[in-house]
């Protein structure tokens, strides 16, 4: 033990004293809030204010707003459809001269072609001015009123409440589960990706260094490879505390400098970017809890989740690492076989994110259900489903079972790669074929 | 008491039996040569004296005891042919990083590298990266992280290989150091004419198994093919005797081969006749070199590969 815990230190200070990685950590947050600086920066640039010139004789836009989200509309100007531009207009809006009962001759002229939803939105407004107009004048009834009606309406918020096997039932919401679920299963997949690969990266380290003969003649390999593992797992650790703490730091600057629109609007312009969509769901979850009050933020178990959430994290690292580890110790020096070797490791983390997004969506089909169970997908599609409510979605039996299978899981995938780590550490120039791996993992020591 | 006896060692690999039945000992204090042809099985024997494989079958007795790796790892130095080491560490830290690894405390582990540097003039190497080193500095380091712990077996795979004649030199000479306060040394390589210098016992391997085993100087007599150099300061008359024949002629000399049932004397007393002045008179003997030729030529030299049971 004395020794492991040698090379836990070495390999902890040797990386965390790299000034790549003091500068990843402290940069990577930054590099985030700038690149969302800069989206929004471009977003809010691009909706100047355009001036569409209304010709309206009937007097339909009489009395209304002169604007229509980043339009600017000016009611009867002096200007035709050959002077238009000159005079700083975008486009030109033909009211019909027969009023509010002719629904056919509405016609903008523009010289180029309006964003289609710029078009919507002067559509929208059209609709809505003639809606006035004639309730007003069919059924004399006055559009404020009706405005009102309406906002009094909107104020039902249902309040969700769960019946669980409890005696009482509990606040439930389904929001804000979802973003909890989202951010919690998401943070899992990434650390995985990036701390399984530096696993794997660090396990080639003796090899490629050819060091590997000094140091298993005083160290059993199982020793160096836990170290490595425990050794990288901090640095991860630590590193996702800074960030973590950065990012809470960053976010709540720019949380208190924009509005929800602009997030908002930033999100309609991502729908439209391609790759947008990981981007688009992240930030609903991120609006979501944005706009979620403190009733229905605390009516997700924090207690239960972050300690579920450390559970899964710490388990779910030590399960994959353990692969990643038996994969780095079989490359020889060409870092092509790394990458190759590397896929099938990487696939379930894959699968489990599309099950995760699917799992939030349906916290109790059955596809959820067994998927949070089996180790090679439950810490990111548990974490997923917990926000939604333990014992309520996740009944007892299934986050225990979840736990103890993802431990068990971690002891066989340990004892698994410590036999092929023990045997490919030494091996150098032939690559180890999935055959030979395979056999080395249940030969007798 | 031996330092290490191993027998019967044996390691069967899927395509090749790389050690089949070795047995052999090595007295404390010697130095000790381990030699064969490239593939004869070396480093798989070396890898299990140090306890980085476990053999299928056979046992190896370390200081009177039952060796075993974790425990004996202090005791036990080697220097593997693929050297290594990290390269982008600072070269103290690393020192004290392996030192610590073969279980030298903190403050042991600094004062005895403190020691070996100031002893191989490489205090200034402290503080920097082992990527700044060249080769030849590389190995000598290598060599002073290997002993700085002061083990009772140091076992050096092909120690002198890239090294010029100055720093073999000092290689060398630390080796006949370390022999004469009780460390034991085993070391394998091709340079024959290091051997015939410095070793004590030999132990010549090929496919596995052992072929030779004894100290140089039995060797060379088992081998012997009773010839003999003659330095004379004049050329005799007679050249022909019962007592021997002549292999080679040279100006100044005869190379001799003496018969069955005849001395050196013979041949002495063959020239004092003729009163031809005698420079000088000694035996050749073979080099380890044409011994180890002539026991592995003939056999293939190359290893094939066999399928094992």
């Amino acid at each position: 033990m004395n020794k492991t815990w040698l090379i836990i230190k070495r390999e902890y200070l040797t990386r965390v004293r790299n000034k790549t990685f003091i500068l990843s950590t402290f940069l990577t947050p930054l590099f985030f809030a700038g690149l969302i600086g800069v989206i929004v920066f471009i977003t809010i640039k691009n909706t100047d204010k355009e001036k569409v010139a209304v010709i309206d004789h009937s007097g339909i836009f009489k009395n209304a707003t002169d604007s229509v989200k980043s339009i600017q509309l000016v009611l009867n100007p002096v200007t035709d459809t050959n002077n238009y531009e000159k005079q700083g207009y975008t486009a030109i809006l033909f009211a019909p001269h027969e009023g509010i009962n002719n629904t056919d001759s509405w016609r903008l002229y523009s010289k180029k072609s309006f964003a289609v939803t710029a078009v919507g939105n002067i559509e929208d407004k059209v609709r809505k001015e003639l809606e006035n107009k004639m309730l007003m004048s069919r059924y004399q009834v006055n559009s404020d009123n009706i405005d009102s009606v309406r906002d009094a309406s909107r104020k039902v918020i249902l309040e969700e409440k769960r019946i669980g096997a409890g005696a009482h039932s509990q606040n439930g919401n389904s929001l804000v589960a979802y973003s909890v679920g989202y951010g919690a299963g998401f943070l899992i997949y990434i650390t995985l990706f990036i701390y399984g690969a530096m696993v794997m990266r660090g396990v080639m380290e003796e090899k490629t260094n050819r060091i590997a003969e000094v140091i298993i003649s005083s160290v059993k390999p199982f020793q160096l490879m836990m170290g490595k593992i425990i050794g990288i797992g901090a640095v991860g650790l630590t590193q996702f505390f800074m960030w973590i703490i950065l990012i809470t730091l960053f976010s709540s600057i720019i949380g208190a400098l924009l509005p929800h629109e602009i997030l908002e609007q930033v999100n309609e312009a991502n729908k439209s970017m391609p790759g947008g969509q990981m981007n688009v769901q992240g930030n609903e979850a991120l609006i979501g809890l944005a706009k979620a009050t403190t009733t229905q933020l605390s009516s997700v178990n924090w207690l239960l989740v972050v300690g579920c959430f450390i559970f899964y994290f710490i388990f779910g690292y030590l399960f994959y690492a353990a692969l990643f580890a038996a994969v780095g110790s079989s490359v020889n020096e060409d870092p092509q076989d790394a990458q190759s070797l590397m896929f099938p490791i990487t696939m379930p983390i894959i699968l489990a994110i599309f099950l995760m997004i699917n799992a939030i969506t349906h916290p109790e089909s059955s596809l959820a259900t067994w998927s949070s169970i089996i180790p090679f997908f439950s810490p990111i599609v548990m974490m997923g489903r917990i926000p939604f409510g333990v014992p309520g979605t996740v009944p007892y039996w299934q986050l225990g079972l979840s736990m103890v299978l993802l431990v068990l899981g971690f002891l066989a995938t340990t004892w698994m790669s410590a036999k092929i780590y023990r045997t490919s550490i030494l091996l150098y120039g032939k690559k180890a074929t999935w055959k030979e791996m395979w056999k080395w993992a249940f030969r007798k020591s | 008491m031996p330092l290490l006896q191993v027998s019967h060692l044996k390691k069967y690999y899927a395509t090749q039996k790389a050690v089949d039945d070795i047995s052999f000992s090595i007295e404390p204090g010697t130095i000790f040569g381990l030699l064969g042809p490239n593939g004869a099985g070396k480093t798989t024997l070396l890898r299990m004296i140090t306890g980085i494989f476990f053999p299928d079958e056979g046992e190896i007795i370390f200081d009177g005891k039952k060796f075993n790796p974790e425990e004996d790892a202090l005791r036990i130095g080697y220097m593997p042919e693929e050297r290594g080491l990290y390269k982008k560490m600072k070269i103290g830290e690393q020192a004290m990083y392996l030192a610590q690894l073969k279980g030298l405390s903190k403050t042991d582990a600094f004062e005895k590298i403190k020691k070996w540097f100031i002893k191989f003039e490489m205090q200034t190497w402290w503080n920097k990266k082992i990527e700044d080193l060249s080769k030849g500095m590389g190995q000598k380091l290598q060599f002073v992280i290997t002993v700085l712990h002061e083990p009772k077996l140091i076992i050096l795979d092909e120690p002198f290989s890239g090294l010029d004649p100055v720093n073999s030199n000092l290689i060398k000479e630390e080796i006949y150091k370390l022999a004469k306060k009780g460390c034991t040394i085993i070391f394998s390589t091709h340079r024959m004419e290091q051997v015939e210098e410095i070793c004590d016992q030999i132990v010549l391997v090929n496919k596995g198994r052992k072929i030779l085993d004894g100290t140089v100087y039995d060797i060379k007599q088992q081998f012997k093919e009773n010839l003999f150099h003659v330095g004379l300061n004049s050329s005799p008359t007679i050249t022909s005797s019962n007592a021997f024949d002549i292999t080679d002629r040279e100006d100044n000399g005869l190379v001799v081969k003496i018969k069955q049932g005849y001395a050196t004397n013979d041949v002495l007393q063959h020239f004092i006749q003729q009163q031809v002045g005698i420079k000088e008179f000694h035996e050749i003997l073979p080099s380890l070199n044409d011994i180890f030729i002539k026991l592995v030529e003939g056999t293939a030299v190359t290893r094939q590969f066999q399928t094992v049971a």
